[in-house]
């Protein structure tokens, strides 16, 4: 399988704090990877390495082979990587509509120029060539009732489905997903869940997500990578990542007895998190 | 109260196209056009005096569009947009009286160049926030004024220069009833052209930067490009808008066009509504007929009971003064969202009347 993402010795430091530590890893096309870890642990910050928010103090990303680690942001939008953050960053004045539109301005060609001339141009044949694509993804996220309203005005777990479609826009091969299931309930959380699966499976693309629901996590994912204190301590298959036990002690904390099934998990982890 | 997200009874859309129309539905397209078709035939009723008003509304109402796209829908500041204005108004006349290119095409082509200016002042601009921003336009707007000041040749030094009057295909046009339409054609194009600017790509980069720049960049938009292009949009329209104004007065003069009048550009905005094109309008209506209509207070309140009472005698001409200031102070305090969203709120109301509870 061709490789999407290689993170090769990343290392992350803000002054004195060291946020990464020489961390590496691979992700394959078409894989659905999670990136797990306590609470400052660096999951958001080599997030934010791979999107271009930070620039990594040492070590090389690469994207399908080639070097985007002096890449801006934009730059690597364009290239394919999109993604979601775990604050909400709508942009909050603007209809839900135009949010995922925004999403779709790499694939957008007119301009300024041609933009303002509208029917002249060919402007306008363009942007209803792509609210036919931004429906498609109306449709598939179930958010036809509110792609007239303010992004603002939504409710929390709507403005986290408008971020998704809105990262789905980009048509990314890469998807960066940052705790897309942070402080839902448990039906929206099932309903999310089934999303990300279908980005991967039906959309074919591919996911990078950071979670902190276990059994979501563990549910889902093909691979589990754990950081503890920017370090990567562990990293493959989910079920071998939970029975490790440096992972057990950074991350899901040590009981008398040992959990090995991945079921019970949610509960234990759920008042960590 | 109605939410203006709602979309009224009956109106149906059956296509994307019939979705992305100017106006929202058939009966306000229709009020849009009867009210140009009746602004057509002001200048068979209005007097010379009010004429020149809705004239110097026009060309502001420009000016301020440019500074909203800047403002409001970029999320950038200026106070040097009045140096953009008066740098229209001189190249104008400059190529009109110096190159044999006529007006018809001078206004446009001033317009041009003051977005090539303003595209070197927007380059740090594209760095600079908030405070620091305010203060680099200060700087522009400086430069700009020293520069008139000594380029003699370029703007008459402290002899103002002149312009001449709105020619096209050799036919010269005299008189503000006939300037009035050369106005309104000018402001009915740009209006256009930006409302068209905020419903596609480049407009909407520009909103999502003033909403959420840090996604705005993940979602592939190049801020630096993008904050430096609505600088240069926002001189483009002052310098047109300067450009109608040197061909209108047919002198150009550094008088009036200082700090003061970038400030009142933003007032007009601000009272408007930023971040709305139809505010615009109506800031740059209101801040022009404000000091008339205080005029016209004033001079009735004169040797009547008030100014007796009170033994105003002269100090009647600083009231009004005062009374724009209060005003002002007014608007930023109980209408902060400015007249477009009090708009949207009478609208909101008329729609449900009388269930509007």
């Amino acid at each position: 399988m061709a490789q999407s993402l290689e993170v090769r010795g990343v290392s992350l430091r803000f002054g004195g704090v060291r946020a990464l530590t020489d961390v590496s890893f691979a992700i394959n096309e078409g894989e659905l990877f999670s990136i797990i870890g306590p609470n400052g642990a660096g999951k958001t910050s080599m997030v934010n390495c791979i999107s271009g928010r930070y620039h990594p103090t040492e070590g090389q990303l690469f994207y399908k082979g080639r070097d985007i680690t002096g890449l801006t942001p934009n730059a690597r939008a364009s290239l394919g990587i999109g993604r979601t953050f775990q604050n909400l960053a709508l942009f909050h004045h603007m209809s839900v509509l135009d949010n995922i539109m925004v999403g779709r301005h790499h694939l957008l060609k007119n301009n300024f120029l041609t933009g303002s001339l509208y029917w002249l141009t060919g402007a306008r044949r363009e942007e209803l060539q792509h609210r036919h694509k931004v429906e498609e993804i109306i449709d598939f996220l179930d958010l036809q009732s509110v792609r007239k309203a303010t992004a603002g005005t939504l409710p929390y777990g709507l403005r986290k489905r408008v971020e998704l479609a809105r990262a789905m826009a980009l048509e990314p091969s890469l998807i960066l997903l940052d705790e897309p299931m942070a402080g839902m309930n448990f039906e929206e959380k099932e309903d999310m869940a089934r999303y990300v699966v279908d980005l991967n499976e039906e959309f074919g693309m591919t996911v990078v997500m950071i979670e902190h629901d276990m059994g979501v996590v563990m549910d889902i994912s093909h691979r589990v990578m754990v950081l503890d204190f920017g370090r990567k301590i562990a990293e493959g298959d989910p079920s071998a990542v939970l029975a490790d036990p440096h992972v057990r002690r950074a991350y899901l904390g040590e009981e008398d007895e040992v959990l090995v099934d991945p079921d019970d998990v949610p509960a234990a982890t759920e008042s960590a998190a | 109260m109605a939410s203006p997200s709602l979309i009224p009874a009956g109106d149906f859309r059956t296509s994307y196209a019939a979705d992305t129309t100017i106006f929202p539905t058939r009966t306000s397209r229709n009020f849009a056009i009867a009210g140009v078709l009746l602004l057509c035939l002001a200048p068979q009723f209005f007097s010379e005096y009010w004429l020149s008003i809705l004239i110097q509304i026009g060309i502001f109402a420009i000016a301020a569009l440019g500074l909203n796209i800047l403002v409001g829908f970029t999320g950038q500041i200026s106070i040097g947009h009045a140096a953009f204005f008066l740098f229209g108004a001189f190249t104008s006349a400059y190529i009109s009286n110096n190159a044999p290119i006529p007006v018809f095409f001078a206004i446009p082509l001033a317009g041009v160049i003051t977005a090539l200016v303003g595209l070197i002042f927007g380059i740090p601009a594209a760095r600079l926030k908030g405070l620091y921003l305010v203060i680099a336009t200060l700087a522009a707007q400086y430069i700009l004024l020293d520069f008139f000041s000594r380029a003699e040749w370029f703007s008459g030094g402290s002899v103002p220069a002149s312009a001449e009057p709105f020619s096209i295909f050799g036919y010269t046009l005299r008189g503000d009833r006939q300037y009035f339409y050369v106005v309104l054609a000018y402001v009915l194009i740009s209006y256009v052209l930006v409302t068209n600017l905020l419903r596609t790509r480049d407009g909407r980069a520009l909103v999502a930067i003033r909403d959420h720049y840090l996604s705005a960049e993940i979602m592939g938009i190049n801020l630096t490009k993008y904050r430096t292009l609505s600088f240069a949009l926002a001189a483009f329209y002052a310098g047109i808008a300067g450009a109608l104004y040197a061909h209108y007065q047919q002198v150009v003069s550094q008088e009036g066009f200082g700090i003061e009048r970038s400030v009142l550009f933003l007032a007009m905005i601000i009272i408007g509504g930023t971040g709305s094109i139809m505010g615009t309008l109506m800031g740059t209506a209101f801040v022009v007929l404000l000091p008339e209509s205080m005029e016209w207070i004033s001079l009735r309140m004169k040797g009547g009971i008030i100014d007796q009472a009170l033994s105003l005698n002269t100090n009647i001409t600083f009231l009004r003064e005062i009374a724009i200031g209060v005003i002002i102070i007014a608007f930023l305090m109980f209408e902060p969202d400015g007249l477009a969203h009090r708009w949207r709120q009478i609208k909101a109301y008329w729609k449900l009347y009388p269930f509007s509870h």
